[in-house]
């Protein structure tokens, strides 16, 4: 140990060079920065791969250049507008109910101040532990149409006929909406939770004695004090307004051929061309087009946000 | 807090409990479905207060359901597997972008940072790793692709080096003679509790809740399915047949399916371990949403 200790102090003295002195550091960097180029970098390059028409038996760098052939065959079906529509409106429903919803639910959570409080969070996150897997099973414990609690219980009793669910269109995009708000809602309530109790008290405590009713001190001291909170995940949430929870889409309405219509996004679609359909070249369009309008996206909703309130940007 | 009146003082309580009935009510039916008699459960549906109640479906997976231990096993090894990895390289590639005076910190944090922005996607990341790293039935596919390391949690965890680790504290660990990587784990890490807890928490959650990688990966090798595969397996069939047999009038025989409250009891068997883990760390995982949420 002494030894080691002297060695190091002459070191020291010896002043080399900062690199080689710091090279400890770099050497502990190196397995994570090998993964993001695996994981990460490789992939972004890969995206050329949208310009070629893929062929795994002479090998994917050979395969030719089809220029923007992928692309043309994507848009000639009405598959590439139903899988944006989707992607785009479910990801708007989500942003403005999701958000109302859970600024409702931390606004209720910070007015217990009992031990009910830890009851109340710990059960509304339990939705956001289960795979999405789980949640399937729960889905089809009610709606299925043999079994399933809807059907045999609550439409019995109501004297209704039965709902064959898993092949009627009409009602998933509001099955979807519920299930995905049930499984974050307790998430993202937890987040203006967190900024609510941050909130002093002596700025209600001064609104009451001028008079203020329980909807103006929200709409007065609650709200703007969120704000910041509000825009910061709303932006993130429209950064991926391309993107879609595949297991939701794919493994919930049970990948049923039925509800495409209502049900496939772009990332069911890519999946399915990539892995069950064989059609690689309109998968990889698609994909190629949900990373490139993805990061146009991030990027202006920052810069929006980095005009409309600094504080408020990512970067 | 918002002040109100008295009598509406009720209100947050009646609203609160019954969210957490509709969080809870749907575990619990799922729970019931899989302790309901067979032909009960034929009869009747599933119900929250079943006639007859009945452990076969339990007695049946852990007699003769080789599938659903081994998928256990598997599960379980690469949860902790991953987990493992998942914090030793978030820790190595945040602690030195952490460290005030290392040349080229900045442009390496960018790095990071930038796979937050822009990706790939599905498509290249798929042929890459199928075609060039062959990791297509092997163990490898459920414990690399997207889990291994998370570039937001180095982002994460570098701020909290940052903000709550003292340089003074690093350099007389130094002077003391302490290499970096002693300084690492005698000094860094002992006062990191709090995240590196965190972030394991989410990268386990990630880990056993994943299904995506054995969806895309395993092809063959069913034999290496995680429970959650074979559970999106086992619901994909019965769907399948039951489409096969209403468009094309086939008769597939539907007892050769793991029956109705088994398959039920399965996907109980997959959400214990989290429901056990849960309350003894429901804390630390409150705060660690609060850390993920605001922005790093």
């Amino acid at each position: 140990m002494s030894n080691s200790t002297s060695q190091n102090r002459q070191g020291k003295i010896k002043k080399k060079g900062s690199f080689t002195r710091n090279l400890p550091l770099y050497l502990l960097m190196i397995p994570g920065l090998l993964y993001l180029i695996i994981n990460n970098y490789l992939p972004m390059f890969g995206l050329t791969f949208a310009f070629k028409k893929i062929n795994y038996t002479v090998g994917v760098f050979e395969s030719p250049w089809v220029g923007l052939d992928n692309f043309t065959y994507l848009f000639k079906t009405s598959d590439a507008f139903v899988i944006f529509r989707n992607t785009l409106c479910y990801n708007l429903a989500f942003i403005v109910l999701g958000t109302v919803l859970a600024i409702v639910v931390a606004i209720f959570l910070e007015q217990v101040r009992t031990k009910m409080l830890r009851v109340y969070q710990t059960s509304i996150l339990i939705p956001y532990l289960l795979s999405i897997t789980v949640v399937s099973y729960l889905a089809f414990a009610f709606l299925s149409s043999d079994n399933g609690f809807i059907n045999n219980s609550i439409l019995k009793l109501l004297g209704m006929d039965e709902i064959s669910w898993y092949s009627s269109p009409k009602y998933w995009p509001f099955i979807l909406t519920f299930i995905y708000l049930w499984k974050s809602f307790g998430y993202s309530s937890i987040l203006y939770f967190a900024t609510l109790i941050g909130i002093d008290d002596s700025y209600y405590e001064a609104a009451v004695i001028d008079g203020a009713s329980t909807w103006q001190q929200i709409r007065h001291i609650t709200l703007p004090c969120l704000k910041t909170t509000i825009i910061t995940l709303v932006i993130m949430h429209i950064g991926r307004m391309f993107y879609s929870d595949f297991g939701l889409f794919y493994q919930v309405p049970m990948n049923n051929g039925l509800l495409f219509s209502v049900t496939n996004t772009i990332d069911t679609y890519v999946y399915r061309g990539l892995l069950q359909l064989n059609d690689v070249g309109r998968s990889s369009a698609a994909g190629f087009l949900q990373s490139i309008l993805g990061f146009v996206l991030v990027m202006i909703t920052n810069m929006i946000t980095r005009k409309i309130d600094k504080e408020s940007a990512l970067f | 807090m918002i002040t109100t009146s008295k009598s509406a003082k009720i209100i947050p309580h009646i609203v609160l409990i019954i969210l957490t009935l509709v969080c809870l009510l749907p575990l619990l039916l799922l729970l019931m479905a899989s302790l309901t008699d067979e032909q009960t459960l034929m009869l009747n549906g599933y119900s929250f207060f079943p006639e007859k109640f009945s452990a076969d479906a339990y007695t049946y997976i852990f007699k003769t359901g080789k599938t659903v231990l081994r998928a256990y096993g598997i599960t379980f090894f690469v949860t902790a597997v991953g987990t493992v990895c998942n914090v030793c390289m978030t820790v190595c590639l945040s602690y030195p972008l952490a460290r005030p005076g290392l040349k080229g910190r900045n442009a390496i944090a960018f790095f990071v940072f930038f796979t937050m922005l822009f990706n790939g996607g599905l498509v290249p990341t798929y042929i890459m790793y199928s075609q060039f790293f062959h990791i297509r039935d092997t163990i490898f596919a459920l414990l690399i692709p997207s889990f291994l390391m998370s570039p937001f949690n180095v982002i994460l965890m570098r701020n909290y080096f940052k903000t709550n680790i003292p340089d003074a504290i690093i350099e007389a660990a130094k002077l003391d003679g302490a290499s970096e990587l002693r300084t690492l784990v005698n000094v860094v890490l002992p006062m990191s509790t709090p995240i590196i807890g965190t972030i394991g928490l989410m990268s386990g959650l990630a880990y056993w809740n994943d299904w995506t990688n054995g969806l895309y990966y395993l092809v063959k090798r069913t034999d290496l399915y995680s429970i959650q595969n074979v559970l999106t397996n086992m619901l994909n069939n019965i769907q399948f047949l039951k489409t096969a047999t209403q468009l094309q009038g086939i008769n597939i025989e539907m007892g050769t399916l793991p029956s109705v409250s088994i398959r039920m009891a399965i996907a109980v068997v997959a959400v214990i371990p989290v429901m056990i883990v849960y309350p003894f760390i429901q804390k630390s995982f409150v705060k660690g949403i609060v850390i993920g949420g605001v922005k790093g």
